[in-house]
């Protein structure tokens, strides 16, 4: 596994991470490695990658605030749809997340 | 519609607990949570836990949740995950999005166990990249395991912030201090002395003034208070940190309680506004139990206790039957949870609701 990232490999109560298949998600077409099971906002963090998005007035940086999907501070735009709350919707192979402004845009239709 | 004995609503500590203790009376139970996984917040807790030997003292909080997952499964409990519990009904009819759709399920019985939500601390840029709650951050670490950062400022010295400050030494941080506005430490001190043998500065009577930085935090500038709280700015020092954690309580998370018609009281000791609850867990709504963190913040001990209680006062109305002697045991520990400076208060909060509970649903 690659180590210069921000992940804990090692642990001392938690032991070493347990190896997980590797597969990529892009941001903002930038490809990075992930593992099954990660979650997007993870990834994002543990690439330093900590301004997820901007809002809608004021155009301020979010990053995680709860970590537990009920602040709704770290929502992005996942496969076309925004608003999607990363820090507790799992990578999968291909995903393409993107920096959301304000509330976002559909880009895929889900009806 | 789909019909079940008992409903619970968030599969934490409390929860779990109090499926297995009515599964065990032969009640069909259903829990509705809406994580990926049940457990709750036990899984990011990785010290170990307080009390006797009987309540798995000593174990780490995510063993507890492996031993209360494998029996729940062999008990046959089923549960619904990636659940969302969005309203209760008339004739106890549960509003619930599952796997994204919307579905109603019809209960005899609903015990909830939705836990709490942390307190926000609003101060110049908190709301930047690299704010964020200490809970948070636990789940960081502890499960997704990432550093949210490196350099680490901590709001608050209760035992989330002690625990989470020594967990975050563990996961490889540097834990540059822990401010707390209080003149003297909030939580236990046998945590406050695992991070001073770190060498980490607890900062007394000092709070946050601003977070620095444009896009993240990059730095905190903290001052000393009076004895009025107003802080003494001549005195301010920055302090460079890439991540500030702010652990200043919680409150319980009680949206469907209300929405049920369930009387409320305040009591500040156990975090804000609380269902009024008998001595059986039972709301001022028949039928409606509550356990756990969302009816007054107190530990996953307690919460596994009133779990249980709840679980099995939910089953004597059911059944129709009575298990006195097994609920007086289950209060017995609770009380014995309840001691020293904290949980005395509580017990006297918890005694005070129960107090309540009989003075105004007579009304």
């Amino acid at each position: 596994m690659k180590k210069k990232d921000l992940r804990i490999y090692k642990h001392p109560i938690l032991g070493d991470m347990p190896e997980k298949k590797k597969i990529y998600i892009y941001f903002n077409e930038k490809k990075l490695t992930a593992y099954e099971g990660e979650m997007i906002a993870a990834v994002l963090y543990a690439n330093g990658i900590r301004k997820l998005r901007k809002t809608e007035r004021f155009k301020k940086p979010r990053g995680i605030f709860c970590a537990i999907g009920r602040c709704t501070d770290c929502v992005m735009t996942v496969d076309g749809i925004p608003n999607v709350r990363t820090c507790i919707t799992p990578v999968k192979n291909g995903m393409k997340i993107e920096f959301q402004v304000g509330l976002g845009k559909w880009k895929k239709k889900i009806w | 519609m789909e019909e079940k004995d008992l409903v619970i609503i968030g599969g934490g500590p409390a929860g779990l607990c109090s499926a297995i203790s009515a599964r065990k009376k032969g009640i069909d139970v259903l829990i509705i949570d809406e994580n990926l996984r049940p457990g709750g917040q036990l899984f990011k807790q990785i010290h170990r836990f307080f009390g006797s030997k009987e309540h798995m003292a000593g174990v780490r909080g995510f063993i507890i949740g492996e031993k209360l997952l494998k029996e729940v499964k062999e008990l046959g409990v089923e549960v619904w995950l990636n659940s969302i519990a969005y309203g209760i009904f008339k004739d106890k009819i549960i509003g619930v999005i599952k796997d994204g759709k919307n579905t109603h399920i019809k209960a005899k019985s609903i015990i909830i166990s939705t836990g709490a939500t942390e307190n926000p601390l609003s101060f110049p840029n908190w709301t930047l990249p690299g704010v964020m709650g200490a809970g948070a951050c636990q789940t960081m670490i502890n499960i997704h395991r990432v550093l949210p950062g490196k350099k680490v400022l901590m709001i608050g010295s209760g035992n989330v912030g002690l625990i989470v400050s020594y967990q975050l030494l563990q996961a490889g941080a540097e834990v540059v201090g822990i401010v707390e506005i209080m003149p003297k430490i909030g939580g236990y001190l046998v945590h406050a002395a695992k991070i001073k043998r770190f060498g980490v500065p607890i900062y007394l009577s000092t709070t946050i003034l601003e977070g620095v930085g444009k896009d993240e935090i990059k730095g905190a500038v903290i001052c000393p208070v009076d004895e009025n709280f107003k802080p003494i700015i001549k005195r301010k020092k920055y302090i460079d940190v890439d991540l500030i954690c702010i652990a200043v309580g919680l409150t319980p998370l009680n949206e469907l309680l209300y929405q049920a018609g369930c009387l409320f009281t305040y009591k500040g000791y156990l975090g804000g506004l609380v269902a009024l609850h008998n001595e059986n867990m039972e709301t001022t709504v028949e039928n409606i139990f509550v356990a756990g963190d969302c009816s007054g913040i107190e530990e996953a001990s307690t919460a596994m206790e009133e779990g249980k209680l709840a679980g099995i006062a939910a089953s004597e109305k059911i059944r129709n039957k009575k298990w006195e002697e097994e609920k007086e045991e289950i209060r017995k520990h609770l009380n014995d949870f309840r001691i020293g400076t904290f949980g005395e208060k509580r017990k006297l909060s918890k005694e005070e609701i129960i107090k309540e509970y009989y003075e105004r649903i007579k009304t």
